[in-house]
């Protein structure tokens, strides 16, 4: 016999389990009970709230436009779809009071606002955007990249002349600058609070502003639990543009749509952000809820034959896969009809409109007439890639195309990528002989959809598509102004030759969806993440 | 020392090489994963320089046996890595995590026990009447069922329709604020703080993703029970006992239940382990921060730290599961040394 006995045992068995806890989160002082409040539910999880840092994923960027401001922002502008969307076309100033750039475009000069102060107090200086912009374009990674795309690439090209003075030096002159001055990277850190906190090893303060955000924008984060939810808290001494109608906001993260949906319906939520394009036909219909669906600008889901697969060398096999495309049963099916459809357009081009229809639309006998050119007439066997982490469309779209590609003589089979390999496979390594694609452009010009997308070994040239001419064009055009006359004439001519050579099949414009209860103002922008300044209590 | 003691000492010496094989295991696994972190993590429109100083940055340039002595040197002082997907350092993910899947899963089987069990003998003792019928139906439909089906369902009844419940937003709505961290559990906590009102908080957040669990674990334990039950009460000392005139109660709860407990302790321990790293659904649904989707998330991304850590924890939950199953035993059965 032992001495164990059952009050022992309870005994034991408390002290285990105990053992096994670890320290919990930290509680964050008390928020007021207020009516100024909204509840925002989201599928997404925030894993940092310093977008600089290595890693920082998508649904973190609302942290640097909530909380943070830059020089300058973009205007708004009625939605299609409904609800109102940021203006690519007006710049406005957000901590920048005004702005001066010289008569060669190479000198810009920005005055700060007087009054801007950082959540501390302090005064916004130009060395804090100094530091701010040094910090982007010497971080690596992501933020570099973008920051590139504005001609912005080494600190020696940000001068702070006196405090409220801040000189860019640019290379050459470029239309994309001042507009990706306005996207959410080039944000202003409080750089006296980062510098107190920066060690040695991490100068750029990344560890600390992960977690502790220091800024000067419109709201301050009061509490983050990673995985759960995020509190805003309004900024009240805010400059950057009208103050906020809400004290408090709260996103929290719920993963599964189904219970978003009844979260919203029940209306214990205000607000539903990027909801499936089911939950958002069905929700339209009901009383009470407010569904915006955004046509996302300058982004295309794109059927993608890769050059590097023999077949789709021929033009011919890649006219006979526009043509059999079932285009509307897609769209209705793996988009619910929402978004904006890019088939049966005007053969002739005659604006640069961009995204644009193609002339393709389903027509089976010129598939078949197509292929019967082809020196491929009797047919091949392809995979058709997706990614798993995309399949609420791909999975559709796939399956329908699949269908109709056997019709021509084209056997496909499904091939499901995991999401983490899809990058590399699609884009780094473009491997894929046939796959869907869906890149958008920030920066809303379609010489930059064009850089990204067709230039032969740009990222997002997962076809592996190279002409000379589009190079040339794309070259000559990304940095010219808009109302310079060789413009649109280049554009046009871009057009013209991504739909002769088809490296990308368009489908259709994706919508962003949000669905909303008793709050009003929502704002769409190219980020895709939500800007929770303008939403106000609903008034109708 | 005391044999308890002695005992105890021998389970965490034998855990030691366990432990060891998992470090080593889930190391190269995860390395085996298909997929780039450096690459998926570089974002949207890095490029090949950036991505390369990512996979600096994350140290998986270097060959593979020098990141596995980074990795046991990083773990010796105690350090875990920095997950990837969530940003944080991965002990502290663990310790926020563990105990909310702890706190929902032992609910969940508090439930089912307190239902499966009764109903277990009581279909045992009455075999093909209507209590063996209607615990046959319960486990049907309670397996059949798959929990995030039962959990949309509960919502859409209790929540959406009837408006009782509420919202399903985690372990706590949001007007209440976590309580100040002793165990994790905000149940003990809660209770602990001497705050009645976040305790009722937690406790209603708990009730529909609880009940979705059990539904699900209340099969087998209720199969196991009828089952040992049944073997237990057709053996030669039930016979015996009967024969020496004991009463009934005595015989059943005495002799028999004693003796089907074993076969049902091991079943629990199993589907503890089991629940604990499968809630992965049930954590979707009501939007409970817990280890499941954590791990699930994590590996989805090939985010080696958390992966590790995750398998890691696990190991030493299971290590310690087994340890009390195995003293359990003992309390139940005298013959079970703890030698």
């Amino acid at each position: 016999m032992t001495d164990t006995s059952r009050r022992n045992f309870l005994k034991l068995s408390g002290c285990t389990v105990g053992a096994a806890m670890l320290p919990f989160l930290k509680t964050m002082p008390a928020h007021a009970q207020s009516n100024g409040r909204i509840v925002v539910v989201s599928g997404q999880t925030i894993n940092s709230l310093d977008l600089h840092r290595t890693g920082t994923n998508r649904a973190s960027y609302q942290v640097a436009v909530n909380c943070y401001d830059r020089l300058v922002s973009f205007g708004t502008k009625d939605a299609p779809g409904g609800g109102l969307s940021y203006d690519y076309s007006v710049i406005e100033p957000e901590l920048a009071e005004s702005w001066k750039i010289s008569d060669d475009g190479l000198t810009m000069t920005f005055k700060i606002k007087p009054n801007a102060t950082f959540w501390d107090g302090r005064k916004v200086t130009a060395a804090d955007v100094k530091w701010s912009f040094d910090r982007a374009v010497s971080a690596g990674g992501f933020p570099t990249v973008q920051m590139k795309a504005g001609g912005l690439e080494r600190p020696d090209q940000f001068k702070a002349v006196d405090e409220e003075t801040f000189v860019i030096t640019l290379d050459r002159p470029s239309k994309l600058t001042l507009p990706d001055l306005a996207v959410p990277v080039p944000f202003i850190i409080n750089s006296e609070v980062a510098l107190a906190n920066a060690t040695e090893d991490d100068p750029w303060a990344m560890e600390y502003l992960h977690t502790t955000p220091a800024g000067s924008g419109a709201f301050k984060v009061v509490r983050w639990d990673q995985g759960q939810q995020l509190v805003y808290e309004r900024n009240d001494g805010w400059v950057g543009g009208p103050l906020p109608s809400f004290q408090q906001v709260i996103v929290r993260e719920v993963p599964s749509p189904a219970t978003r949906r009844a979260l919203v319906e029940r209306g214990d939520v205000q607000m539903s952000f990027n909801i499936p394009n089911k939950d958002a036909s069905e929700l339209e219909a009901m009383d009470g809820v407010d569904v915006y669906s955004t046509p996302i600008e300058n982004c295309i889901h794109c059927l993608c034959p890769n050059f590097s697969f023999e077949p789709f060398q021929d033009a011919n096999v890649r006219k006979a896969l526009a043509y059999a495309i079932p285009y509307d049963a897609i769209f209705q099916t793996a988009a619910y009809g929402r978004g904006a459809p890019m088939w049966g357009g005007e053969t002739a081009i005659n604006d640069i409109a961009w995204p644009r229809k193609s002339p393709y639309m389903t027509d089976m006998a010129k598939a078949k007439e197509h292929m019967a050119a082809s020196s491929f007439a009797s047919g091949f066997e392809v995979p058709l890639s997706i990614s798993l982490g995309l399949a609420d469309w791909m999975e559709p779209t796939a399956l329908l195309m699949q269908e109709a590609f056997a019709e021509i003589g084209i056997k496909t089979e499904i091939e499901k990528i995991p999401g983490a390999n899809w990058r590399s496979a699609a884009l780094v390594e473009k491997r894929l002989p046939l796959h869907l694609e869906n890149f958008g452009g920030w920066l809303n010009t379609p010489d930059y959809y064009f850089f990204w997308a067709y230039k032969n070994g740009h990222l997002f040239n997962s076809s592996n598509y190279l002409n000379e001419e589009i190079e040339e064009l794309v070259d000559n055009t990304l940095h010219i102004p808009m109302d310079d006359p060789a413009y649109a004439p280049n554009i046009t001519r871009m057009f013209e030759i991504a739909f002769e050579d088809l490296p990308r099949i368009p489908l259709w414009q994706p919508a962003l969806n949000v669905a909303m209860k008793g709050a009003a103002g929502y704002e769409f922008w190219f980020h895709r993440q939500l800007d929770v300044r303008p939403l106000t209590t609903a008034t109708t | 020392m005391n044999a308890r003691s002695k005992m105890i000492l021998g389970r965490v010496a034998q855990a030691i090489p366990v432990i060891m094989g998992v470090v080593v295991i889930s190391f190269l696994l995860t390395r085996a994963l298909p997929g780039d972190p450096a690459a998926y993590f570089a974002g949207p429109a890095a490029d090949e320089a950036s991505i390369a100083e990512i996979r600096e940055a994350l140290g998986l340039d270097k060959p593979l046996f020098q990141q596995f002595f980074y990795y046991i040197a990083d773990l010796a002082r105690g350090d875990l890595g920095t997950s990837l997907t969530t940003g944080q350092a991965v002990m502290s993910d663990l310790a926020a995590r563990l105990p909310a899947s702890l706190e929902l899963t032992l609910v969940a089987l508090l439930l089912s026990c307190a239902i499966a069990i009764p109903l277990g003998v009581l279909a045992a003792t009455r075999p093909g009447t209507w209590v063996d019928h209607l615990c046959r139906v319960l486990v049907t439909a309670g397996v059949s069922m798959p929990t995030f089906f039962t959990g949309i369902v509960l919502i859409y009844v209790f929540y959406y329709l009837a408006g009782i419940a509420p919202s399903p937003l985690g372990r706590l709505d949001f007007i209440y604020l976590s309580p100040p961290h002793v165990t994790g559990f905000y149940l003990i906590d809660a209770a602990l703080a001497g705050d009645p009102e976040t305790w009722l908080g937690a406790l209603k957040q708990l009730i529909l993703p609880a009940t979705t669990l059990a539904l699900f674990t209340l099969a087998p334990i209720a199969r196991m029970t009828r089952a040992a039950m049944l073997s237990a009460l057709s053996s030669d000392f039930i016979r015996t006992a009967r024969a020496a005139g004991l009463g009934s109660r005595k015989v059943l709860y005495g002799y028999a239940f004693r003796n089907a407990l074993l076969p049902v302790v091991t079943t629990l321990g199993m589907v503890f382990s089991f629940t604990l790293g499968a809630n992965v659904l049930v954590e979707k649904v009501f939007a409970w921060p817990g280890i499941g989707s954590y791990a699930v998330e994590a590996l989805v991304v090939s985010d080696y730290a958390a992966v590790q850590g995750f398998v890691l924890a696990m190991a030493l939950l299971f290590v310690v599961l087994n340890l009390i199953i195995d003293i359990a035993y003992a309390l139940i059965d005298p013959r079970i040394g703890l030698k």
